[in-house]
């Protein structure tokens, strides 16, 4: 293998995680919280449709990111109002948020009919080309676009939020004792709603640097092919924590990376089986780690304000 | 009027109803300024209950709240606190992975949000530590902390919230006797600086001496007020349970039987920490006997009782029950009938209704099964039985037990250990949360199934009923066996310098 082949690879590995982490770091608030919001692989479908969409219309990226996180946004206050005021399953809420952005999005798509196929505007580099000459980290680190670098700073940030702030600690105390934050005088309902609507934003715009980042276009029929899937699994192996969750969804990054790689230098081995490596990745990463990490006391489970 | 008595606060007519229970029927009561008002009452008679609407976590139905003459709707626990109103639960209410200062400091809007600065929350905290009395290391996360220190770090969670009326309930049942006295000490200071405490407990030996007035309450109303230098037990324990209660020495027959049911020999144990719990204990428990096992609280207690019945590895030792190695009887669970003193925790499936929690030992057994289908029918019938014949306070059989009243919660695992009648019974804390009448029949339970034949290791921090009940008595200290002496003869003085450590030559 030349090297050109690894820095190719390792270029494409942080491209391909970044959409992964940006989804990871709205999910590991919402699971602190007690709410697994399933639905991130249709909110993520929701969002790599609507970057394209509004990109294509304005011509804007910067208008695309933030329309798309506002929806993003919307579809997290739905999931909340179901599985948090409503107490809906959260398993069956993300499945049908899930089934519906299927349907949905190929629907829409058929309507805009205009923008298929149409590679639109994209992320811009952070830095000037001339960086990207410098060997190695040039193509790796600096031929990148702006997305990944969010993407690359960002689970910093949200461990910050999480461990040494205010919200941070609530959100914490929420999902491991609901019924004991609510006596300290805290409102169980509404941070819940906070962290769950973040899931939505951050699924969204992990949806949409997928697009606008990476493909430049949409392609129907769930073209975020489980990656959303892959993130609820990343939280877990990564222990709900944002820095080792971001770097497990890299891990994840680089499987993919990978087989796309193989698959265009026309490996012997068939290209289903390639397409099937990050998955497998993600079955051996869960089946080593589960059981040893632990999630937030009330994982999953509603809360009644009732109950004391 | 012309009192120079201030109210700090007063209910009026608060009625609470529940689907199929009316908790509270009409409740007025008041409490003054810095005095300590006692709250007495029976196992689900309301207490707990009427705490949580002043605190804010039920809304009555109907009913007023005053504070400081003031009448308010208190919607939410931060209502309260605003109010000045704090509250111990009986169930703590400490998330369990965060660290004892991030509990106090949960919910309080610091000076700036963008960052968590502990530092003077610390400081302050300590202050309160030390002003109080009540230490607690504030770095260490709250699941580490024994029983009495999270009493204390809900104690000083209310106080740091600066309450001036603290809802106290049941803070002794988790304490041993001198974490008793600190406690005391800390309410005694917080009345002299004019704030008020309501104080719930089913120990009527305490409620004389620290309350200044006392409410008894009944089936959810109020029997009466009295002021507690004119009250005495007898005259309590009848207002309360509605008839005289003794809690003397019971007779009881010889045993006949002498087979030893439990063995253990050089048994030794770590605790959670990892550090030695047991060191080398030798224990015989015979058939139709009551061994008492006194001690204060965390001196290996729980480790003895959780190796027993194998929820606990050994590091040491060997334990037979009825012959057989206990590792390999634990398999079938109607060896032991095992009460655990954390009943939320270890006995208890809160979410599951009382029925399914009465027959979990046994649902894989006719009648309560047929080829795979459990027969619900057959399972009610055996928790109506029970309910009546362990008088178990619920609407029905069908409500899920986390709604039951701490007491009746206990009640639900004694009733389920016992009417196994199994060979061996290890009962942990029986009593705690229990009230006078409640606290008899379980005693009368335990006599029964050691004369029917059971052997039965009897657990317990209070020395009182230790006494009572036991054929034998065993005292630990620091998971050494200290001393073991005959129930009848015991002498009071002499398990009191066991329990503290001092070897006392026993005069043969
Ligand atoms: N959330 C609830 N839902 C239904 N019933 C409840 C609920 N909370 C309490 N009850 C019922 O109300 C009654 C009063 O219970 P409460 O907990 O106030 O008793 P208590 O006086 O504190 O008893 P204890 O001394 O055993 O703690 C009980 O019959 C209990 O079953
Ligand atoms: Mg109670």
């Amino acid at each position: 293998m030349s090297p050109d082949i690894i820095i190719d690879w390792l270029q494409a590995s942080l491209r391909w995680g970044a959409p992964l982490i940006l989804v990871a770091i709205g999910e590991v608030y919402s699971e602190r919280s007690g709410v697994i919001n399933m639905g991130i692989e249709g909110i993520m479908l929701f969002g790599a449709l609507a970057g394209i969409a509004i990109s294509f219309f304005t011509g804007n990226v910067l208008l695309a990111t933030i329309g798309t996180m506002i929806l993003g946004a919307l579809f997290g206050l739905a999931v909340a109002f179901l599985t948090v005021s409503r107490k809906t399953n959260q398993v069956v809420t993300g499945l049908m948020v899930n089934l519906m952005a299927l349907g949905g999005t190929n629907l829409l798509f058929a309507l805009l009919s205009e923008s298929r196929h149409v590679r639109v505007e994209r992320y811009p580099l952070l830095f000037p080309e001339s960086f990207s000459n410098i060997p190695i980290l040039g193509p790796v680190l600096f031929r990148q676009p702006v997305s990944t670098w969010v993407a690359l700073i960002l689970p910093f940030i949200a461990a910050y939020i999480l461990y040494r702030t205010d919200w941070g600690l609530n959100v914490r105390a929420v999902g491991e004792n609901p019924q004991a934050a609510a006596t300290a005088g805290l409102p169980v309902i509404k941070l819940k709603y906070q962290a769950v609507i973040l899931s939505g934003l951050f699924a969204a715009l992990g949806g949409c640097v997928l697009t606008l980042a990476e493909v430049g276009y949409f392609a129907s029929g769930g073209m975020t092919a489980g990656r959303g899937f892959v993130v609820l699994a990343a939280v877990v192996v990564g222990g709900w924590d944002p820095l080792k969750t971001a770097l497990v969804c890299l891990v994840f990054g680089a499987a993919d990376a990978a087989q796309l790689r193989m698959q265009t230098a026309g490996s012997v081995i068939p290209y289903q089986f390639l397409q099937m490596l990050p998955y497998l990745i993600t079955v051996i990463a869960l089946a080593g780690v589960v059981g040893r990490s632990r999630p937030p006391k009330t994982w999953g489970a509603p809360y009644d304000p009732a109950d004391i | 009027m012309t009192q120079n008595i201030e109210i700090a606060m007063r209910m009026e007519g608060i009625t609470k109803r529940f689907p199929g229970v009316l908790a509270n029927d009409r409740i007025s009561l008041d409490c003054r300024k810095g005095e300590v008002l006692g709250l007495l009452g029976e196992n689900g008679a309301g207490k707990t209950t009427l705490m949580n609407i002043l605190y804010g976590l039920h809304q009555p139905d109907s009913g007023k709240i005053f504070i400081e003459g003031k009448e308010v709707k208190i919607e939410s626990p931060a209502k309260a606190i605003e109010l000045g109103i704090g509250m111990v639960h009986q169930h703590f209410k400490l998330v369990d992975t965060l660290t004892a200062l991030e509990n106090v400091i949960l919910g309080i809007p610091s000076e700036h949000p963008m960052v968590l600065d502990l530092a003077p929350a610390r400081k302050r905290f300590l202050s309160l530590c030390e002003e109080y009395d009540l230490y607690v290391d504030p770095t260490v996360e709250t699941w580490r902390l024994s029983v009495g220190k999270q009493q204390w770090l809900e104690i000083l969670k209310a106080l740091y919230r600066d309450a001036r009326l603290l809802v106290l309930d049941e803070p002794t049942a988790v304490l041993t006797p001198s974490e008793g006295e600190q406690l005391f000490k800390a309410i005694r200071k917080l009345t002299k600086e004019g704030r008020s405490v309501i104080f719930i407990s089913h120990k009527f030996g305490e409620v004389l001496e620290i309350t200044d007035r006392i409410t008894v309450i009944r089936d959810g109303h109020v029997v009466g007020t009295v002021p507690t230098k004119e009250a005495t037990y007898p005259e309590l324990a009848r207002m309360m349970v509605g008839r005289p209660v003794s809690m003397d020495r019971k007779p009881r027959p010889s045993a006949t039987k002498i087979d030893p049911v439990l063995v253990m020999e050089n048994v030794q144990a770590n605790n959670d920490r990892g550090l030695p719990a047991l060191k080398n204990i030798n224990l015989t428990v015979k058939a139709g006997e009551i061994v008492g096992v006194a001690g204060v609280d965390g001196n290996g207690q729980l480790e003895l009782a959780e190796c027993i019945v194998g929820l606990r590895k050994r590091t040491g030792g060997s334990i037979r029950i009825q012959g057989h190695d206990v590792d390999r009887v634990m398999a079938d669970p109607s060896f032991v009938g095992y009460i655990p003193a954390d009943r939320q925790k270890v006995g208890l499936f809160l979410t599951l209704t009382v029925a399914e929690n009465l027959v979990v030992k046994d649902y894989a057994k006719p009648p309560f099964t047929r080829r795979g289908v459990l027969r619900y029918q057959a399972i009610r019938q055996h928790a109506n039985r029970l309910i009546k014949e362990y008088n178990i306070r619920t609407p029905s059989s069908e409500v899920q037990v986390v709604h039951l009243s701490g007491g009746n919660q206990q009640k639900v695992v004694v009733a389920r250990e016992m009417s196994a009648q199994p060979p061996l019974v290890i009962a942990s804390q029986a009593t705690r949360g229990l009230d006078l009448g409640a606290v008899e029949s379980v005693h009368n339970f335990l006599l029964k199934e050691r004369n029917r034949g059971a052997a039965v290791l009897f657990i317990s921090t209070e020395l009182q009923e230790v006494m009572s009940l036991s054929d034998r008595i065993i005292v630990m200290f620091r998971g050494e066996i200290m001393g073991e002496m005959d129930g009848e003869a015991a002498d009071i003085n002499v398990i009191g310098q066991m329990m503290l450590g001092q070897v006392t030559e026993v005069v043969a």
